[in-house]
């Protein structure tokens, strides 16, 4: 510090030789000086802009799918079974393109849920330190694989291997795709499950053990239970996730929306006739071209009504320890 | 095996009774006791001075890490009696609660020398299941740590996973009445645990621990998170547990300890400095050390 000829200092140092504290000027205005608002109002901007975006999203969605409403029937989106938007003879029946992407998001559920909460459950409580460090990046590693990747790794390694158990299973099936969502998905499931089971206190365990628990009791009949608000939000957003794949779908699942519950088929996911329209030679204006709104529009919806139960969710529960 | 629910119901008997009574109260592991002490005490309420004592502590060590803890403890626990364990912070009393229900080994990297017999078992024989150690020597924490589930499911929770098939809402309402919160939670057993206050939640925490019939309660500085009156709740019900119960309390609150307990243990830097019935260490201590603490010129 060496300043010694600025104002204040001499001041300090007049009342330090009389042996006083020198006066603090309270009226300088610090809090509210143009600094800091300039910094509050660069911080609010970046926040907003996410919000922004969101709303412009839902906004374009929605202005887009006017026009494709007015031709199509809200009775026809939801009440027919089939969506050939390209063929001659058109039909817009949502639910054909709706129960793939559901097929593929509840197989995928069905793998990932299981594994990604076993895996949580050994790395927070049964992994000794070292194997917890591999283990935690390992799966984070999982979770920077491209989705392309996977795509190909469903299209390529997993199908084959599902053809030789299945006969007769074709090159596009609903299965091969789930699957590898599930396993996309399964380091955001143990992830946050895990942070979930960690933030339980281990004053509960320790309860649960001087009652004379063995470890799996404590850990599954207090333990998990305790985290069951985090765990739960894991699920719906992996889920949520998983609803908006779009690769591994579109490489793996096939291209032929059909109302079918059967994970033998070829299906094709919302995302996946995105895609398709989007990245073909439809011309903009035609119905076929709006239609990409209205499925967006749908997709949005379940998203963001899974992303807010789980908000929810994580809520109530947060208070409960 | 059909329990008997009579003996079920009756008011507990101190721990050296007939070989029937264990087995009612749902431990597979009575069985395996030994059968010393009820000869010892020729089936009559046992007199003090013939009395066994109920955990016996035998040169015991105990490391984190490099860090030795404790340096060779001897004492013996006598039933029936609460016995306070003080000194300074850092002496090892906690650690050696703890050691006496083997928490300490969920702690990596601890090591222990030495033997703790319950009953004349060693609990840290090699082929004794700390689970069963634990279901017989009940603990309460600082603080209360009740699980997040009603009150009911908290107090029934250790006699479910332990397996107990007698009725359950009379062993709830038994623990509660002998914690001494049943009248202020009778009418909201299935609200959450978490509403009560602290100090209603650590009379809670020790129904809990009851319910699993364990021999011996330890009680690390139960009241220190509370308000004096919870305390003095607290106390009231350590006092009436000991007619059931053998107590092993940690204490920072000499006044606590001189109120609540028979016997006092002084452990400085991981040594028993003195034990003595709880009178005679706070008014006539044998050990300079101890007269220091007790009077408060160090500590």
């Amino acid at each position: 510090m060496s300043t010694p000829s600025s104002p204040p200092t001499t001041t300090a140092e007049d009342a330090t030789a009389r042996g006083e504290r020198p006066a603090a000027d309270l009226r300088q205005r610090v809090y509210d000086s143009p600094k800091e608002q300039a910094i509050k109002y660069a911080l609010g901007a970046c926040a907003f802009i996410s919000v922004l975006t969101t709303l412009g999203i839902a906004a374009v969605l929605i202005i887009e799918s006017i026009p494709f409403f007015q031709s199509v029937p809200f009775s026809e989106f939801f009440g027919d079974t089939r969506w050939t938007p390209q063929f001659a003879d058109k039909h817009f029946g949502i639910w054909a393109l709706l129960s793939g992407t559901l097929l593929v998001t509840v197989i995928s559920a069905v793998v990932a849920l299981p594994v990604g909460l076993a895996s949580a459950i050994f790395i927070s409580e049964y992994a000794s330190k070292w194997v917890r460090k591999v283990l935690k990046p390992g799966l984070e590693l999982l979770a920077g694989v491209p989705t392309v990747v996977y795509g190909y790794f469903a299209l390529t390694f997993v199908t084959p291997l599902l053809q030789a158990a299945i006969p007769g299973l074709g090159v596009y099936n609903a299965l091969s795709g789930g699957i590898v969502v599930g396993i996309m998905i399964i380091p955001m499931v143990a992830s946050l499950s895990e942070d979930a089971l960690q933030a339980v206190p281990d004053s509960l365990g320790a309860a649960a053990y001087a009652l004379g628990s063995t470890k799996y009791e404590a850990v599954v009949r207090v333990k998990v239970p305790a985290a069951f608000g985090g765990i739960m939000a894991s699920f719906i957003l992996a889920v949520s996730r998983a609803i908006g794949e779009t690769m591994i779908v579109t490489l793996a699942a096939g291209a032929t929306p059909k109302l079918t519950l059967d994970p033998r088929e070829s299906i094709q996911a919302m995302t996946a006739f995105i895609v398709q329209v989007s990245k073909g030679d439809t011309p903009q204006g035609t119905i076929e071209y709006q239609s990409i709104f209205a499925v967006g529009l749908v997709l949005f919806l379940i998203t963001l009504a899974m992303n807010i139960v789980a908000n929810r969710i994580t809520r109530r529960y947060q208070e409960q320890y | 095996m059909p329990t008997n629910e009579s003996t079920e119901d009756a008011p507990r008997t101190p721990p050296p009774a007939s070989a029937e009574e264990p087995s009612a109260n749902g431990r597979p592991d009575a069985s395996e006791r030994p059968d010393t002490e009820s000869s010892a005490a020729g089936g009559e309420a046992p007199t003090e001075p013939a009395m066994k004592p109920k955990l016996n502590i035998n040169d015991l060590h105990f490391w984190y890490g490099d860090n030795h803890a404790l340096q060779g403890i001897t004492m013996d626990i006598q039933p029936h009696k609460v016995t306070a364990l003080i000194g300074p912070s850092g002496c090892g009393k906690s650690t050696l609660l703890r050691c006496l229900n083997r928490m300490n080994e969920l702690i990596q990297g601890t090591t222990l020398e030495g033997t703790i017999l319950v009953d004349g078992q060693d609990i840290y024989a090699e082929n004794t299941d700390p689970v069963m150690v634990r279901r017989r020597v009940g603990m309460v924490f600082q603080k209360p740590n009740p699980f997040p589930k009603t009150i009911y499911k908290n107090v029934a929770w250790g006699a479910e996973i332990n397996g107990y098939t007698g009725d359950i809402d009379a062993l709830v309402e038994r623990s509660l009445r002998q914690a001494a919160l049943w009248d202020e939670v009778k009418d909201r057993l299935h609200t959450n645990a978490l509403d009560l206050s602290g100090g209603q939640q650590q009379r809670l925490c020790i129904a809990r621990t009851l319910a699993v019939q364990p021999d011996v309660v330890l009680m690390d500085e139960p009241a220190s998170a509370l308000d004096p009156i919870a305390t003095s709740k607290v106390e009231e019900t350590i006092t009436e547990l000991k007619k059931d119960y053998t107590i092993v309390i940690v204490t920072h609150n000499m006044q606590q300890a001189s109120r609540i307990s028979d016997e006092t243990a002084f452990l400085y830097m991981g040594r028993l400095i003195e034990m003595n019935p709880t009178d005679q260490l706070f008014t006539r201590p044998e050990k300079d050390r101890t007269e220091a603490y007790v009077t408060g010129r160090f500590g």
